[in-house]
């Protein structure tokens, strides 16, 4: 799996990344919360960006999605309809038209309404249009119930996938928590993007439901040829299943690579597990700690 | 709870009666030779503190023994179930709401005032709709609902004064001109969310209010506009005795001259236009509009991350409430023939606002529900009189309790995946 992993990346180093952020830059007055970041994201890649609390890893996904302007830097998405600078565009408009689909650290669906609404919303742009901004849909013209039948087909594709097809007509707000979270990606999913976004999606999860979103995240990669990118916390699923890890801590970046690169990386396990802090613990932890030298690289494992 | 503590609630209500009783029944003013005096009367108080303390004491006592032993799962509710009840059969109430009303004014029992309160209700209804697109569907609380009905009533009012111009073709006009009203306002307006935009719709109601005041060239001020025409029956028109060359509706159709066939025709008017809104808001509501109007109230940032429009999308729902607010305004205004500043107070606004919130946001057989009781149950209090208001306000406060999200809420899916009857019934 590493092995094909580390050659698509070398093929697809060859064309041009999806999604290439150069010197981003985000302040909070005086706070850097992301501090000259550059990275690239590649399509049909995971790029997962990892890093401690408070890193600046969703503020990098909240300026990629338009809901923050990057005080310095440019992002610029190789669209097929063109490069797009991300930077310049209304929130919105990054989800309509450049294609950059993304899900929440707290699961933000629209709780009262059915799982197969929460899916039929997220194809408004291509509905909307269909129902020519309302008109064919007010007179029911067949034009826009195609469209619609059209837009059911894709949900249910969907909920196939994310095995979700029996609660299609439940309120979403009831499922669990597990479902709540396949739902997400699958409604994002739904926008037909090119780059999708993924905000700590094992978060919550059990060791089989982290174990099943690893399979349906290499589906949507390998199936739907599209980028994601990834923040997570849960090393299992951050090593199994990206291409190319970005480790962030106080906003810079300082370690970027294949996983085994960074798993070996000097910088990312001290800001993993801190200094060596011998002089500051008391004598017997330290000599507890002397006595197994090789926990620390275990526990990343 | 012992019977200290039960002693100890049923004092507290007492004490709470005391408080209202003494200034409402304890004390009379009277006028005597001399002027106003004050004749002190301890029954009112005594007798009310007494049968409370007493009654509420009793009252606790049995609920503490009719209690469900606690851990027991609360069985669903009688008015939910009726709830679900009406939005699942919604297909059969509907049409025989329909037929009721349409036989209303021609039962036994059917006189002039019944249907001028039917058609006060019924604008109430149209109200309701109109602005449960806004509330209900949209998510945006709008306390100056009453600016657009103004500008529709007004611009009925001015178009057919000044111009001559018939109902028919100022109704869409009034209608455009409340719709633009609502667009303008909301432009600036929609960028607000929640408390700041019902603060900001209030001020825009009392705005227009203060500018039909003081606008005294156009709008001829606190005075009003009166001699409002009436509409035709298809260019009949409602009159004993029509101008030359015209034909009046009872000649027509050979009646007998009666008053109230213009109440009649108002009547069902009315109806019409309220129906019309209902269609459209059902229809609306199951295209991406509307569903993106549920979606952006119930989470803004996750539709805008779905490359939904928040501005556009908002200016819409606005656009249509104020629409319909119009078409309600230019009705309001041929029926009443006059019209005022004084008609469209903040008071209108809430009382609109209450019909949506009652009824159960986004319910339209809530609307419907709650604007009965609004209108019908004060017109019902006149025998109270000056403790009318307060036995609506009880009513609501009643309602508030025991139903806080409206008398009918229940959201119905705008549409199924699966067949209808495996989604009601929740269980996949």
């Amino acid at each position: 799996m590493r092995e094909t992993a580390e050659v698509r990346q070398e093929a697809s180093t060859i064309g041009t990344p999806l999604l290439r952020v150069e010197h981003m830059t985000m302040r909070f007055g005086g706070l850097v919360a992301v501090d000259d970041l550059s990275f690239d994201a590649w399509p049909r890649q995971i790029t997962a960006i990892i890093g401690p609390n408070g890193a600046g890893k969703t503020t990098v996904f909240n300026c990629l999605t338009g809901f923050y302007k990057p005080t310095v830097g440019r992002l610029m998405l190789h669209h097929p309809q063109g490069p797009m600078l991300l930077e310049q565009m209304e929130g919105f408009r990054i989800a309509q038209r450049a294609g950059v689909a993304r899900t929440f650290q707290n699961i933000r669906l629209f709780a009262r309404m059915t799982v197969v609404e929460n899916l039929i919303v997220a194809q408004h742009n291509a509905l909307m249009r269909a129902s020519m901004w309302s008109v064919a849909g007010l007179l029911g013209l067949s034009r826009y119930r195609h469209a619609e039948r059209a837009a059911l087909d894709k949900a249910r594709y969907w909920l196939e996938q994310i095995r979700l097809l029996d609660f299609a007509d439940w309120e979403a707000g009831n499922l669990s928590y597990g479902a709540q979270r396949r739902l997400e990606i699958a409604r994002s999913m739904c926008t037909d993007p090119i780059l999708l976004c993924l905000d700590e999606p094992a978060a919550g999860l059990n060791a089989r439901e982290s174990a099943e979103l690893n399979a349906l995240l290499c589906r949507i990669r390998d199936e739907h040829g599209i980028g994601l990118l990834l923040i997570e916390h849960d090393m299992n699923v951050v090593m199994q299943i990206s291409d190319h890890i970005i480790v962030l801590d106080y906003g810079r970046k300082i370690a970027d690579g294949t996983p085994a690169e960074v798993r070996a990386d000097a910088a990312v396990i001290k800001a993993y597990l801190g200094e060596e802090a011998e002089v500051e613990l008391p004598p017997e932890v330290a000599d507890a700690l002397r006595a197994e030298p090789d926990k620390p690289s275990e526990s990343l494992d | 709870m012992g019977v200290g503590a039960l002693c100890k609630e049923a004092g507290l209500t007492a004490l709470l009666v005391l408080m209202l009783a003494l200034p409402l029944g304890g004390l009379r003013t009277v006028g005597t030779a001399t002027g106003l005096s004050l004749e002190v009367r301890p029954l009112f108080v005594i007798v009310p503190v007494a049968v409370v303390l007493v009654g509420r004491f009793f009252i606790l006592l049995l609920w503490r023994h009719g209690r469900r032993p606690r851990g027991e799962a609360p069985t669903e509710g009688l008015m939910d179930r009726i709830a679900r009840g009406v939005s699942t059969y919604e297909v059969y109430l509907g049409p025989l709401f329909l037929l009721g009303a349409i036989a209303l004014p021609f039962m036994p029992f059917s006189d002039r005032y019944i249907i001028d309160t039917a058609t006060t209700v019924l604008i109430y209804i149209m109200l309701g709709w109109g602005l449960n697109i806004v509330v209900g569907l949209a998510g945006l609380l709008d306390l100056g609902y009453v600016a657009f009905y103004a500008v529709g009533a007004y611009s009925y009012a001015l178009l057919s004064t000044h111009f001559g111009w018939s109902f028919w073709a100022c109704l869409p006009l009034a209608g455009v001109f409340a719709a633009t009203a609502g667009v303008i306002l909301g432009f600036p307006v929609l960028r607000l969310r929640g408390d700041y935009l019902a603060i900001v719709t209030l001020g825009f109601g009392e705005i227009i209010r203060l500018v039909l005041l003081n606008w005294y060239d156009v709008t001829n001020g606190p005075d009003g506009i009166s001699r409002i025409p009436r509409p035709s029956f298809f260019g009949l028109e409602f009159t004993r005795r029509p101008a030359e060359g015209e034909t009046a509706f009872h000649q027509f159709f050979d009646l007998s001259y009666a008053g109230e066939h213009r109440v009649i025709f108002l009547y069902f008017l009315i109806l019409v236009l309220a129906l019309f809104t209902n269609m459209f808001t059902q229809r609306i509501r199951k295209l991406p509009v509307g569903r993106a109007w549920e979606a952006l109230r119930e989470d803004e940032i996750a539709s805008r991350s779905l490359g939904i429009n928040p501005t556009n999308t908002k200016l819409t729902a606005f656009g249509l409430g104020a629409l319909f607010g119009g078409f309600a305004g230019a009705f309001f205004a041929t029926r009443q023939g006059f019209i005022s500043p004084e008609s469209f107070t903040f008071i209108e606004s809430a009382i609109i606002l209450a019909i949506v919130v009652l009824g159960g946001m986004g319910s339209q057989i809530g609307v419907v529900l709650a604007a009965v009781v609004l209108i019908v149950l004060p017109e019902l209090g006149r025998a109270l009189a000056q403790f009318r208001m307060l036995v609506f306000g009880g009513a609501m406060v009643g309602i508030m309790v025991w139903r806080p999200s409206g008398l009918l809420a229940h959201r119905e899916p705008t549409l199924w995946l699966h067949s209808r009857r495996r989604g009601a019934g929740g269980a996949g």
